[in-house]
């Protein structure tokens, strides 16, 4: 079985901490021409496993291009592959760019889980983000939403952003418990280079000489939390959450029962998944694979023509060597609050996890890092907090 | 060979007074050298000469000038290094001259080392003429600096050339100048070889190239040669003179001459600077006077950055020493940097061109602890040890007291900075001395300072406290009984002998909070906290607490992310990498300089 990610690059306007592969579209011309490209890669794509248990279409918005167009793509896909009968077909949506209508449509066509990016609930938080929706533009899709039939929603959250206080964030999580997904990502705001953030918080002085005062300004006013409020803010989280009936299964991850998401477990575990579309990146038995990242490239590329993937000259192949693929397992697999199994590292790499970590295992141990219990190894409370610390421990030398 | 026909000279200068552009002049002036072969200045060949604009070696070259008179005279222009880390070495280039040439900056008049430099030449019975270089700036004051010279310094200056070595004005003058003025050599031609040597070069074909001024003799092919202190004896394969940037072969040397011997010997120690070299089957009666055993003043502890590269640094080391008899090493062992090497140093100076030499030229990442001086340290049981390395200091049970180098120092300043200069001398437990006016704006101070206090940051501080005015110069006095202690410093309370240094009590606990802030500064947090502590006698004096990591975790990572998020794990790990492991606590390399940086106000 494997996972498809499709990646719709379009959104309204570039939020002003993004560093995804996005940009702002309003021509359909070229978005149909993307689409054309889409499906003709998914078409020439060679494959031998065909079977699909989850499909993620994510952005840059999805939800700029019309149910049409998302439905093209998906009609591809069940022309090539053979979709398992519990897929997860998970579609990302932003407040302010779809319509009750569209969002029956969506769920028509197949759509099964919607992830709805909020960020947060307080209108001055967005806009300081450069969102360009409001809390109650989100309420709005989120009961259109499930009028539409849809029962497994995600929300995005964003905490330690820009002049956010303990409090406010508290408002938001509460107002997300009320109205009650079934799945919550809450992230800590990551300040990316080559984004204006980057060049406000961070040190990219490329973007804060394209800064002008003004901006520069009104963001010395909006400082980020420090460390130990941005804490209080994770652990805030778990809290709320935890007793609104959700479980924390990733670093930022919430669900309820049964709701944990399909398609990004597979990432976590170290499954085949096959991306479609600009700079997606793939991994099927142990080759990484990058698409190239200029549209027009791609475009150009999938639309004359008829080249089978391996002999695409756009794509960036790796094949991963025991080692790396040693090291993914660890270092994504404790991402996941269920940990990785010692016995499965060894079914997997026929050595065993002590012979390869062990000194690392013991230090970890001995710092109270990580946990082994009896064949599972996880990160601690601690261990999540320094993750990075922990995680590249396991790094092999070469 | 006739003498009358010689001229065996150097310039003497303050640093960037123009003495190695004035040197280039002169050897484009006497046409030696076509434009195109100059290189922009062709005395200083080292790249890191080139780059501090300073002469660190000393360096000669024989040029043939036709003067007025019609006659073709022999020019030895024997380069001086500008450092006082190098005085020796200056002592000796003087004593193979028979004149200088002074050169002061028109705009910046006498400083320390032009005072300390002539003081030097007139002691070796050198005539010394002045000569006004910068005449062309629009600051230019030639009249007063004239004036200066003839007050302070005492020697005629009315005449001087006013010259601009950079654009060339009035060289000529210079030219006519070292004929008139410098003495032609009188040795004895028939007299038994004695030589001085005042430079000496290692090459990896010829074995040692000794720089030699001829006082008496001869000296050809063949010759059996003895060095008198160090008694190595060896058979003369080539003997020759000094062009521009290369050896020119030559027949002989005789009395008078300045020239280069060749003798297949291996080890530039056994041809110290100052060494008397004669004939060994005809010696002559007695030595040239004036060698000393040069000495280390400055010692620190070089390391690898990674342990593995501990034999490249030794075959650096030994590398360098051909070259530079002046350099010492010994293995150490550190508990806290592994296997490396105790290095003397003539002073701070000639330590950063070793490390950078090391860094450079081999390529190597090296980790210096802080420089310091040798210690007398006297035992109950009467012994005495010199001290090189602070974990060495014995238990204060067995130790009767301890002694430090002193310097005499001169620091020139003009009147506004006096008072500042005076409380930096006095904070450095500077005595003073004298005080002496040598214009109506400018003071020479006289001090005498403990060597330990002025070796990390006392020229940074003097300059910064004088806006760039005060210079500065020293000479060794001798060494004086002191109260000292070792100041230790505990990381996660354990002591990290790298970081310990010698300081004088009353000090201790000013360091010991300076370092204790500065290493909170380098060290990266850690999971829990990191004590810094800085001890005196297994009593804490300061401490500081790195605060532990609250967080460093990735919010996202999903399939597009892993490729980026293992480079960003790889970056970390890599930067752990270079620092070094002290218990559970990884401390970046360079926090064991920090105590170089503690003047920073």
């Amino acid at each position: 079985m494997i996972s498809l990610y499709i990646h719709i690059p379009f959104c309204i306007r570039k939020c002003l901490y993004c560093d995804f592969l996005s940009f702002p579209c309003s021509s359909d011309g070229l978005k149909n021409k993307y689409i054309d490209a889409l499906c003709n890669e998914i078409e020439l794509t060679e494959v031998e496993d065909r079977l699909v248990g989850s499909i993620f279409i994510g952005g840059g918005t999805p939800t700029t291009l019309d149910p049409d167009q998302i439905g093209r793509i998906l009609d591809k896909i069940r022309e090539k592959f053979t979709l398992s009968i519990a897929i997860e077909i998970t579609l990302e949506c932003n407040p302010g760019t779809t319509s009750p209508e569209n969002l029956i449509q969506l769920y028509r066509i197949g759509i099964n889980r919607l992830s709805i990016g909020l960020q947060s609930s307080i209108d001055s938080e967005l806009e300081a983000l450069g969102r360009i929706h409001k809390y109650s533009d989100f309420v709005n899709t989120f009961k259109w939403a499930r009028e539409a039939g849809f029962e497994n929603i995600n929300v995005d959250l964003m905490s330690a952003l820009p002049g956010q206080s303990l409090e406010n964030y508290k408002n938001t999580l509460t107002n997300v418990v009320k109205m009650n997904p079934e799945h919550v990502s809450a992230y800590s705001l990551i300040v990316e280079e080559n984004t204006v953030f980057g060049g406000i918080y961070g040190d990219d002085k490329s973007v804060i000489e394209k800064l002008d005062d003004g901006i520069l300004a009104k963001y010395k006013n909006l400082p980020l939390p420090d460390e130990d409020t941005e804490r209080e803010m994770y652990y805030l989280t778990e809290e709320v959450l935890t007793e609104a009936g959700f479980h924390r299964y990733e670093i930022s991850n919430y669900a309820k029962d049964g709701y944990e998401c399909k398609h990004n477990k597979v990432y976590w575990t170290g499954g085949d998944y096959i991306s479609f579309g600009i700079g997606a990146s793939s991994y099927v038995k142990g080759v990484r694979y990058n698409n190239i990242s200029n549209v027009n490239a791609y475009i150009n590329e999938w639309n004359q023509g008829s080249r089978p993937r391996k002999d695409n000259i756009y794509c960036d192949i790796t094949p991963l060597s025991d080692q790396d693929m040693m090291e993914e397992y660890m270092f994504v697999g404790l991402r996941l609050m269920e940990g990785i199994s010692i016995s499965g590292f060894y079914d997997k790499f026929g050595v065993a996890m002590r012979d390869v970590y062990g000194h690392v295992l013991e230090k970890l141990v001995s710092e109270g890092l990580i946990i082994v219990e009896e064949d599972i190894l996880k990160l601690s409370k601690r261990g999540i907090d320094v993750s990075n610390l922990v995680l590249c421990e396991f790094l092999l030398d070469n | 060979m006739d003498q009358s026909k010689i001229r065996n000279f150097c310039i003497v200068a303050h640093i960037d007074h123009g003495k190695s552009t004035l040197a280039d002049r002169i050897i484009e002036k006497t046409g030696l050298l076509t434009e195109r072969e100059m290189q922009e200045q062709v005395l200083d060949n080292m790249d890191i000469e080139r780059e501090r604009g300073i002469t660190i070696k000393a360096q000669t070259v024989r040029t043939v000038y036709k003067a007025k008179d019609g006659e073709e005279y022999i020019l030895n222009l024997i380069d001086t290094p500008g450092h006082v880390d190098f005085n020796y070495e200056v002592s000796r280039a003087l004593a193979a001259c028979d004149g200088a040439i002074l050169v002061v900056d028109a705009a910046q008049g006498i400083e320390a080392q032009t005072l300390a430099n002539v003081y030097l030449a007139l002691d070796h019975d050198l005539d010394v003429f002045p000569v006004i270089n910068k005449i062309d700036l629009p600051s230019a004051e030639p009249e007063r600096v004239i004036e200066e010279i003839e007050d302070v310094i005492g020697i005629e200056a009315q005449d001087a050339p006013l010259i601009s070595a950079k654009n060339g004005i009035n060289i000529e003058e210079v030219l006519e100048a070292i004929v008139a003025k410098v003495p032609a050599p009188t040795g004895d031609e028939d007299a038994p070889l004695k030589a001085l040597i005042f430079d000496s070069l290692y090459d990896s074909y010829k074995g040692v190239i000794i720089f030699c001024r001829l006082r008496d003799g001869r000296v050809k092919k063949g010759t059996r040669i003895k060095m008198m202190a160090t008694g190595a004896e060896a058979d003369v394969v080539e003997v020759g003179i000094f062009g521009a940037g290369q050896f020119i072969p030559a027949d002989e040397l005789t009395a008078g001459m300045v020239g280069y011997i060749t003798a297949s010997i291996k080890n530039v120690a056994d041809t110290a600077v100052g060494d008397t070299v004669t004939d060994a089957g005809n010696p002559c009666s007695e030595a040239l006077p004036g060698y000393k055993k040069v000495q280390s003043m400055v010692y620190c502890g070089m390391y690898p950055a990674d342990g593995a590269h501990y034999p490249d640094l030794r075959d650096a080391l030994e590398k360098l020493q051909l070259n530079d008899a002046s350099l010492h090493y010994e293995p150490e062992t550190s508990i806290a940097l592994g296997f490396g090497f105790r290095c003397g140093f003539l002073g701070l100076l000639h330590l950063e061109i070793i490390q950078e030499r090391l860094e450079r030229e081999y390529n190597l990442d090296l980790v210096t602890t802080a420089p310091g001086v040798i210690y007398h340290v006297w035992k109950t049981d009467g012994t005495m040890i010199e001290l090189t390395n602070p974990s060495n200091l014995p238990d204060p049970s067995e130790i009767e007291y301890m002694e430090e180098p002193v310097v005499n120092a001169e620091i020139m300043v003009t009147t506004e900075f006096v008072g500042a200069i005076m409380k930096l001398c006095q904070e450095r437990r500077g005595r003073h001395i004298d005080m002496e006016y040598t214009t109506a704006t400018r003071v020479l101070l006289k001090y005498e300072l403990p060597l330990n206090e002025i070796i990390y940051d006392f020229f940074d501080a003097l300059k910064s406290r004088s806006r760039g005015y005060a210079s500065f110069d020293y000479e060794l006095k001798g060494y004086e009984r002191s109260e000292l202690v070792k100041l230790d410093i505990l990381i996660n309370r354990e002591e990290v002998d790298a970081l310990s240094f010698i300081v004088h009590k009353d000090s201790a606990y000013e360091r010991g909070r300076k370092m204790c802030e500065k290493l909170k500064e380098e060290i990266p947090r850690h999971m829990f906290e990191v004590p810094i502590q800085a001890a005196v006698g297994g009593k804490i004096i300061a401490r500081e607490t790195v605060k532990a990591m609250r967080k460093d975790v990735l919010a996202k990572c999903y399939g597009g992310d892993i490729t980026r998020k293992k480079k960003l794990l790889e970056k970390q790990k890599e930067g752990k990498k270079r620092m070094r492991q002290i218990g559970t606590v990884t401390v970046p390399q360079k926090a064991f300089m920090s105590v170089l940086k503690l003047d920073s106000e």
